[in-house]
């Protein structure tokens, strides 16, 4: 439009003083140095999961693996020790996944739930009760250890994966009501008028008018839980027992109970085994996750 | 028979703010209520309450003769247009259309046969498999229209419906509109801020202002007997003049003063006796201002003004003078050789002169 308007201004590209061009390349080669800062801990460990123990031992930290070797993979996923066993990763991998999953989806969906209710239907009470969600999501970890040890005690699920499935669905019910709500404040409250006067009730305008509107709001969610569910460690080590840790409970084992010569490509095969869900979710939707965060603030 | 919509002593307050104050309407089946005010007066809110989409604070309200407070929107048998259209975002046109036909559990047949019938009539076919965001702003209007029309309610509730529409498009749905209201014999509450939307659509007019109703009438008792001046200046376009007098008895009639720029006030004199005090202003419509020779009656009085300003208007020429400190609007036919700064014999009809009390803005007359 504005290209429009003033067809006869000059373009802007051209003529840039040298200054402008100096800068914008300085600042390039700025960012380029973080982006390498930053990438260089992921490229270090990469590399060494690829070399054998020999390879390392002699080489140099930041050089290229000679021979590229995945025992180093093969073992950290299913021969290395975490203490007494020596099966690698793999049960504890899924073990994750079984937490995880159903916490990120039952979470995601008391969120979308409570965030609807707190937005569109205001009751008596509602900004007391959306405040002390919100004060929820402050609460340090530590603070909440030892009741909720009690509490899993006293309903029987102590050390077991629903007992993990429940601490994150109630640690992260505070977060995810508050991605919900602010999502569903922007939304026109005559959406749900209008759907009442049509006939229809409470779960129906969830699920037939909110729920198709918020699949930006439900990516960023999905990722923000997948990401903490899956990279928690305190309530992982505090809530479980053997043959229920979490994956990230086992990499420690796996890095801290090696006896003898320390094996350091497993040991980076493994973190990379482990970090790799998360690296996952977001390149396939890192892009929604933007969009999704930015969401809400614009009318649709 | 039993009022469709029974409104009393409605009161609403959102927090200590009071929107609505003792609010007091009926209608009968059928009638066309048509709710008009300045913005922000209340009009919408007063819809919600009918429609059971805001509490209210006092009062009852009763649609087909049962008490309505406490009961849900969807069990109220109405329909909705809102002034901001409330489309459903995700669904299609059809879909926003059929929604409540689906959700009261409508079989499918019937549910197309409506949509059919009813997209018809809104000219909307090609647009039924479009989101709402792909629609301009009268398009969306029309489905929101269509929403409501699919339904067969006891009561219909329109908030500026055709407030977003072009001129042409505009007339053609006040006509569908006021045919749907003799073919159904509906009965609708109306809103609008268009004038001859609300004359021609209108069985009854609510004129409402910061959340009290002025007045309630037929078209004609509105826009004939104003019962005060918030009234009368509000409805009809041009406005109706409003010139400050002074007035006295004189041989069984009314002698009318009014100040005017020459200095040499003008006489009238209204034929009718009637009891005034000596401070008044009075109202005459537009219309009712000719030029002389054009207008005849018993109680028409012919007297000169300068004219300020000649505004052609294609049907009829607007003739601008000025009485009693006010700016006068004479509506005079489209051949008037009345030209700017020279004066002219205007024509004053009396039998409609309207006399408001100064102060309290009532009506005398
Ligand atoms: N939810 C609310 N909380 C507080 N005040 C409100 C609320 N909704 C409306 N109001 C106020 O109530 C008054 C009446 O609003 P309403 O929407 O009924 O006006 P309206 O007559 O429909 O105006 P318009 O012609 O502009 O649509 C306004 O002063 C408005 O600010
Ligand atoms: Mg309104």
């Amino acid at each position: 439009m504005t290209d429009q308007a003033f067809p006869t201004a000059p373009r802007r590209s051209r003529n840039v003083p040298l200054s402008k061009i100096a800068l914008r390349w300085g600042l390039y080669l700025i960012l380029c140095v973080f982006a390498l800062y930053y990438l260089m801990p992921l490229f270090v460990m990469l590399t060494t999961s690829l070399k054998s123990i020999e390879e390392i031992r002699s080489g140099s930290l930041v050089a290229l693996p000679r021979d590229i070797t995945f025992d180093a993979w093969a073992t950290a996923w299913s021969g290395a020790c975490t203490g007494i066993q020596c099966e690698g990763l793999r049960p504890y991998f899924w073990n994750s996944v079984l937490i995880a999953v159903p916490a990120v989806i039952l979470s995601t969906g008391i969120g979308a739930l409570n965030g609807y209710v707190v937005a569109q239907w205001r009751f008596r009470g509602a900004n007391l009760f959306f405040s002390l969600m919100l004060f929820g999501c402050f609460i340090p970890f530590q603070v909440v250890l030892l009741p909720m040890a009690r509490v899993l005690g006293l309903m029987g699920i102590a050390g077991t994966i629903p007992g993990l499935i429940f601490v994150h669905v109630i640690y992260g019910i505070g977060f995810t009501t508050l991605f919900f709500r602010n999502y569903y404040v922007s939304i026109p409250s005559e959406l749900v008028k209008a759907a009442k006067v049509d006939g229809a009730g409470f779960f129906r305008i969830l699920w037939s008018i909110f729920l198709p509107l918020s699949l930006p709001i439900i990516v960023v969610t999905v990722i923000w839980q997948f990401t903490q569910i899956w990279n928690d460690f305190l309530f992982g080590v505090s809530f479980s027992q053997a043959g229920t840790q979490p994956v990230t409970v086992a990499l420690n084992n796996i890095v801290n109970s090696t006896t003898g010569i320390k094996e350091y490509n497993v040991d980076m095969a493994a973190a990379i085994i482990a970090a790799l869900p998360t690296l996952l979710v977001y390149v396939v939707a890192g892009k929604y996750f933007i969009r999704g965060l930015t969401a809400g603030s614009v009318k649709g | 028979m039993a009022p469709i919509l029974d409104i009393k002593n409605l009161y609403k307050s959102y927090g200590a703010t009071e929107i609505l104050k003792d609010i007091n309407v009926a209608i009968e089946p059928g009638d066309f209520l048509v709710l008009v005010g300045p913005s922000g007066c209340g009009k919408s809110t007063l819809l919600n309450c009918i429609a059971g989409l805001e509490p209210i604070s006092g009062g009852s309200i009763d649609i087909g003769g049962q008490d309505m407070t406490d009961v849900s929107p969807k069990d109220r048998n109405i329909a909705m247009v809102f002034q901001s259209y409330a489309l459903y975002p995700t669904m299609t046109v059809a879909k926003n259309i059929t929604f409540g036909m689906k959700v009261r559990g409508v079989d499918q047949a019937t549910q197309a046969a409506k949509l059919a019938e009813v997209s018809a009539q809104l000219q909307i076919e090609p647009l039924l498999n479009r989101r709402p965001g792909q629609l301009s702003g009268g398009q969306r209007q029309r489905v929101a229209m269509g929403r409501a029309l699919v339904r067969d309610p006891k009561l219909f509730l329109f908030d500026e419906p055709l407030s977003n529409l072009d001129a042409k498009l505009r007339v053609e749905m006040r006509t569908e509109i006021k045919k749907l209201h003799q073919n159904l014999g509906a009965s609708m509450v109306y809103v609008t801020h268009d004038q001859i939307e609300a004359m021609t659509l209108a069985t009854k007019i609510v004129v409402m202002k910061d959340g009290i109703i002025q007045q309630i009438g037929t078209p004609s008792e509105i826009y004939n007997h104003p019962e005060n001046l918030f009234v009368a200046d509000f409805m009809g376009s041009p406005a109706m003049n409003l010139i400050p007098a002074r007035t006295q008895k004189k041989d069984g009639g009314t002698q009318i003063e009014i100040a005017s720029a020459t200095g040499k006030p003008l006489l009238l004199t209204d034929t009718t006796h009637r009891n005034l005090p000596d401070d008044v202003i009075i109202g005459l419509r537009p219309e009712d201002i000719a030029e002389a020779g054009y207008r005849s009656g018993q109680n028409v009085q012919t007297a000169h003004c300068m004219i300020d300003v000649v505004e052609p208007a294609g049907a009829d020429t607007f003739v601008v003078s000025h009485l009693g400190g006010k700016e006068v609007t004479a509506r005079l036919h489209a051949e008037t050789t009345a030209c700017a700064g020279q004066p002219l014999e205007f024509a004053f009809d009396l039998g409609k002169v309207s006399y408001f009390e100064p102060n309290t803005g009532e009506r005398l007359n």
